[in-house]
């Protein structure tokens, strides 16, 4: 089982999902969220450096453990960020036949997003957010951090 | 708040089926009481939803965690079905918030728990402790675990 106790957030890694320059701003999210969709424009619309790191909260949130594997998959074929606009931006189409065609329509390979969206790889990835995101003491979603939540040893390489 | 060495007050309940559930039922074991204000609340949600999803790891440190509010166990059945948390609440409903406010947890003007986690230790004596500054915010997962480690 993981480590759950306290720690800083970790800074941005290569395998951080990662949109704009400047000023570092890191998101936790949960993308079966009503307030998180609600304040999706205003935070993409920040002048910045987003990223943005999983927080599903299933029990809250039924599918959301499904969204954000949907969203790591078609990272994988480089349009994270373009998954999660289309998710946040019509939250009432969320089941699989609505995820393929949100697939189709950012030209995915269907096949390879499907095997990634349920894969263990991509859970693991989802939930390594999460723990870390447990860990920073995230209790509601969307949460958001700045430089100075960093350890202090981390904020000047950022 | 109940201060921690002492003897943890001990209570029966009924729990979100009707049935009775004591604090000494849960001696050789440790027992996370988690007391909130209301089912339903936003924050409350919040606050179970979060605690289901890392429900897990607090079993495996041989831990229960049981919600108490001074809900009705009908109330707490149909908050248990809408979240879709397993977690037991119990029952403080009558006389309302008795076991709240012998841990020091009730709140007079609105009559409610505060948001209050006490851990009870084995023996029953309170181990741990955590009040919210007020009840509208929540502890993360996170500070159970601390306590726990």
């Amino acid at each position: 089982m993981a480590d759950l106790t306290s720690a800083p957030v970790p800074p941005p890694g290569p395998e951080d999902h990662v949109r704009g320059e400047g000023e570092l701003l890191i998101v936790y999210a949960d993308l079966g969220c009503a307030h998180c969709a609600a304040a999706w424009t205003e935070i993409v619309g920040r002048p910045g450096r987003l990223v943005f790191r999983h927080f599903p909260v299933a029990s809250k949130h039924p599918r959301a453990p499904a969204l954000h594997a949907a969203a790591e998959a078609a990272g994988r074929q480089g349009h994270f960020f373009a998954m999660v606009d289309s998710l946040y931006g019509d939250r009432g189409h969320v089941d699989d036949p609505h995820l393929w065609r949100r697939a189709e329509e950012l030209g995915l390979d269907l096949d390879r997003f499907e095997a990634d969206r349920r894969s263990d790889a991509v859970a693991q990835r989802v939930r390594r957010d999460f723990t870390a995101g447990i860990r920073a003491g995230v209790a509601r979603t969307p949460a958001l951090f700045g430089v100075a939540a960093l350890r202090p040893e981390d904020r000047g390489r950022v | 708040m109940i201060a921690v060495g002492e003897s943890a007050p001990d209570f029966t309940l009924r729990d979100q089926d009707g049935e009775e559930v004591s604090l000494a039922d849960f001696r050789g074991r440790k027992v996370m009481l988690v007391f909130y204000p209301f089912d339903f609340s936003p924050v409350c949600s919040d606050q179970l939803s979060l605690y289901q999803e890392v429900k897990p790891e607090i079993e495996e440190k041989g831990v229960t965690l049981v919600g108490v509010s001074v809900d009705s166990p009908y109330a707490h059945k149909a908050f248990q079905a809408k979240l879709g948390v397993d977690t037991t609440l119990l029952a403080d409903f009558e006389p309302k918030g008795e076991v709240a406010r012998a841990y020091g947890s009730y709140i007079d003007g609105p009559g409610m728990a505060n948001r209050t986690l006490v851990l009870v230790d084995e023996d029953g004596k309170v181990a741990w402790t955590y009040e919210s500054p007020n009840p509208g915010e929540f502890p993360g997962a996170n500070v159970i675990f601390d306590a726990l480690a």
